[in-house]
């Protein structure tokens, strides 16, 4: 029972950043209609620019801070200078065209910082706290599920309340329509680009210290499962998105558990299959038809 | 009466295919014209030309005396074009409020945005109930009356408007026509509008456009073209 | 477009074979033997390549996984090979052919189950799923040691040149025959099935599924079979792989390699047999091109070793990314282009 509250909490941390980073792909999915499969090598080459600045100043906020501009940057010249021009011309060149930009991004980091693993140091303590005599949250997973859990909330703030939040959503749902009433639709989709790069950033550096260590491959299996709970919640939805992503976080965690940490790509396999097959639209699909 | 609207030998159209061909007419301020013809005419592709959805092959737009060559889409509604496009002009994914609000996003005028948005409300008391509702939930009168009242929250000088009464009961289309013919006249809006129901349009319209295969084939004060049965008979079929 | 078309493009396809087959004998009887296992790496990756652009280009289903299913070929040819070498009845001429044959199988039941899957996902789906697929090797072969042995791999006895050929044949030219005759053996068949009914239908489904339903098409079986022929290309040429150096391991088929062989296809040049073999060349130049650059070149050992595989592929990867964004037609589509203008200046030469 000790071991299943263990592995309860670790999964929830773990879930939040998956969530995080499924978020990501959410709202540029819902932007652009685009799954953006060079996520997780974007978040890497961002982990490499914070924690090299943490080596120069010796602060990790600094170094968080670094990567999730980075992010934010980075979102946005890649659909500047790339997925705006990809086109229409079916998803398979968009996702392609990603693929081509995880090779790039994962050969210059490689060319810059090597292969090898270079260590991302934790800001806390990850050594579990025993709470009654149960192993729960570490201090390092407790700030994980924190900064992730308030990345959503003001995200779902912004995306809600602001104007520019309405803004994006109307340019998603009706672009043309939302050119008519003034919105510059070119621009909220370069800033959704941003903002999931920059979610993607967080999530990213979040993640890195947790047994991952930094190397150009770090987020491969990162991003399928970050996929995964995406599809679990729906790809259009962001609340699904952050509910996948605690699911699959605890699955996984229990998985890993009890069945050995090799049987993960299986599972999230497995997992992803049966969601598809079963419920194509996630589990929280809005039911209902678009433009109608 | 200056013209707020002035076309001359337009061409537009889908890739290769052309649409509209060498169409012309002028506007004045304070009038409704109505864009009349069968399907197919071109009278869609020629509101998508004239907000810039679609880039013109040739010929000149000219709104309230300026060329609108190179000005964006997004940036005509600040110049007082609104455009409604038909059917789809309300986005079903957002509530009725955060429509309208998204109507008055750009002006600076806060109050007055948040003024012109309880006017549609007064007008049209059916959305005010229906506030928080989702586009999807509405029907399609109350859609009609969302894009309308979306559009009105700008302020326009000009307003083109798709099909208004598309679908809607002869009721609820004579309330819209109606409203037009009250912002004419109280406001000096001045109106473009395409429409399949001939007797809807031409009992609000100055002036009659009638097209056919792309082209104008006759521009004719609406009058006329209610009274004239030679008219009527050749380009209305009725 | 009737019978005797379709035999007339079979023979002509049998005699492009017979020439390109030839020609490349007569080149390996002239190679060293370094040369020889690259030109035998290049035709393994052809039968890949081939399947994975007929897959990908021909019937618009992105699938990233092709490199779990070559690791599906190879270990199948290893454990095929391994288990006749202990019950000792290894050694026949029948071994090799028999494991490569099962490899096919093998990796073709494989390709149905995930075609199955794939018929009912698009787009991004699918190439999420098939991105899972490929992640699997290495789990797979840890999880299952006892069969797979791990990180560490199998090996299994290599392959001899046969004695008829006599003692001092250079072992190398007999593997690159061997993956000669898979190569030519798979782009025979798949020539002929990109021009028969099936590639049409095949097309047709890329080009829009619900207008090819309309015509009569059954639409999921075709993109099942489609995935089925890929796998079982991809599962002859990891065979032909894994026969190549008498070993397997997870280490060979990584996450990459399925990205590698869509970017080869892509740039090659997307749905054309030929720009698979443009893709196979690229395959075979990613794997050498940086030992020879490094060398080449004086650099520090830090820089070479940074630079190492990095380099060529950050070359690649800007290629693919311009090539989906400018030249759609890949290296093929550029070749085909440079040929008709050829043509064209030749058929207007003689008026002057």
């Amino acid at each position: 029972m000790q071991r299943f509250w263990f592995l309860t909490f670790d999964g929830l941390a773990a879930g939040a950043v998956y969530a995080a980073f499924a978020l990501a792909l959410v709202l540029i999915w819902r932007a652009a209609r685009v799954v953006n499969f060079a996520q997780g090598a974007m978040a890497v080459a961002t982990a490499y620019v914070g924690y090299a600045v943490v080596g120069a100043t010796g602060s990790y906020w600094l170094g968080l801070a670094a990567a999730v501009l980075a992010g934010l940057a980075l979102g946005a010249l890649v659909e500047r200078v790339l997925m705006r021009f990809v086109g229409p011309a079916g998803p398979l060149n968009q996702v392609i065209v990603a693929l081509g930009l995880v090779l790039l991004v994962q050969a210059v980091l490689g060319m810059v910082f090597g292969n090898g693993y270079r260590p991302a140091p934790a800001p806390f303590d990850t050594d579990a706290l025993t709470v009654g005599g149960v192993a729960a949250l570490s201090p390092y997973d407790l700030w994980v599920l924190g900064a992730a859990l308030t990345v959503v909330a003001l995200l779902a703030l912004l995306f809600t309340r602001t104007p520019v939040g309405l803004r994006m959503r109307a340019a998603a749902f009706a672009p043309e329509v939302s050119r008519l009433l003034g919105v510059s639709v070119g621009r909220m989709l370069t800033l959704g680009w941003a903002l999931a790069a920059g979610v993607g950033a967080l999530a990213g550096m979040l993640v890195v210290p947790t047994g991952l260590g930094l190397h150009p491959h770090a987020m491969d299996l990162v991003f399928v499962v970050a996929f995964t709970a995406a599809v679990v919640g729906g790809l259009d939805s962001p609340v699904g998105a952050v509910v996948g992503g605690l699911l699959v976080g605890l699955i996984l965690s229990y998985v890993t558990g009890y069945l050995g940490p090799d049987t993960t790509p299986l599972a999230v396999l497995v997992l992803l299959l049966a969601v598809l097959l079963v419920r194509p639209g996630g589990l929280f699909s809005a039911a209902r038809a678009r433009h109608v | 009466m200056t013209a707020v609207l002035e076309v001359e030998a337009l061409h537009a159209g889908y890739g290769p295919v052309p649409v509209l061909r060498d169409v012309a007419f002028t506007v004045p301020a304070g009038t409704v014209a109505a864009v009349l013809g069968a399907n197919g005419a071109g009278k869609t592709t020629l509101l998508r030309t004239l907000s810039g959805l679609l880039r013109p092959t040739g010929g000149r737009i000219r709104y309230a005396g300026e060329d609108l060559r190179g000005v964006r889409v997004e940036h005509l509604v600040r110049r007082g074009l609104a455009h409604v496009p038909e059917g789809r002009g309300v986005v079903t994914e957002l509530t009725v409020a955060e429509n309208l609000r998204l109507g008055g996003l750009w002006r600076r005028d806060r109050a007055d945005a948040r003024r012109a948005r309880d006017e549609v409300y007064e007008i049209f008391p059916a959305l005010a109930r229906r506030r928080d509702h989702l586009g999807h939930q509405l029907s399609g009168g109350e859609r009609q009356m969302l894009a309308l009242g979306r559009a009105l929250i700008a302020r326009p000088r000009l307003l083109l408007l798709d099909e208004p009464s598309l679908g809607l009961a002869p009721t609820v289309a004579a309330q819209i026509m109606a409203l037009l013919r009250r912002l004419r006249d109280e406001q000096g809006l001045t109106v473009l509008l395409v429409e399949q129901n001939v007797r809807t349009a031409l009992s609000v319209a100055d002036q009659g456009i009638v097209m056919s295969l792309g082209r104008v084939v006759t521009a004719a004060p609406a009058a006329r073209l209610r009274d004239d049965d030679r008219l009527r008979h050749a380009y209305l079929g009725f | 477009m009737t019978t005797p078309r379709t035999g007339s493009t079979l023979l002509r396809h049998l005699a492009g074979a017979v020439l390109a087959g030839t020609l490349v004998v007569l080149l390996t009887n002239q190679l060293p033997p370094y040369e020889n296992l690259q030109v035998a790496r290049v035709c393994a990756f052809l039968c890949v390549t081939a399947g994975h652009t007929v897959l990908v280009g021909l019937n618009g289903q992105l699938s990233l996984g092709h490199g779990a299913l070559m690791a599906t070929g190879a270990y199948t040819v290893a454990l095929v090979q391994r288990g006749l070498d202990e019950r000792a009845v290894g050694g026949g001429w029948w071994v090799l052919p028999g494991s490569l044959l099962a490899a096919v199988a093998v990796t073709a039941l494989g390709g149905l189950v995930v075609g199955l899957a794939a018929a009912r996902l698009r787009g991004p789906y699918l190439a999420g799923v098939t991105l899972a697929v490929a992640t699997l090797v290495p789990a797979v072969t840890t999880i299952f040691t006892g069969v797979f042995n791990g990180e560490q791999g199998l090996r299994f006895p290599a392959q001899a040149p046969p004695a008829a050929l006599g003692p001092y044949f250079q072992p190398e030219r007999w593997l690159a025959w061997i993956a000669l005759a898979a190569a030519l053996l798979t782009m025979l068949l798949l020539a002929n099935l990109v021009r028969s009914r099936y590639g049409r239908s095949l097309r047709a489904v890329r080009d829009d599924e619900v207008a090819a339903r309309l015509a009569g098409i059954p639409v999921a079986r075709t993109q099942v079979l489609a995935f089925v022929v890929s796998a079982g290309c991809a599962g002859l040429g990891g065979g032909v792989y894994a026969v190549l150096t008498a070993t397997v391991a997870p280490g060979k088929f990584p996450l990459d390699l399925s990205l590698f062989l869509l970017m080869a296809i892509v740039i090659g040049g997307l749905g054309s047999l030929a720009g698979a073999v443009w893709g196979a060349l690229l395959l075979v130049a990613l794997q050498d091109l940086p030992a020879l650059l490094t060398e080449h070149l004086d650099l520090s050992t830090g820089l070479a070793q940074r630079l190492e595989g990095n380099l060529a592929l950050a070359v690649f990867g800007l290629i693919l990314i311009v090539v989906m964004l400018a030249a759609p037609g890949g290296l093929q589509g550029g070749v085909r282009a440079l040929a008709t203008r050829l043509r064209a200046a030749v058929r207007r030469a003689p008026d002057r």
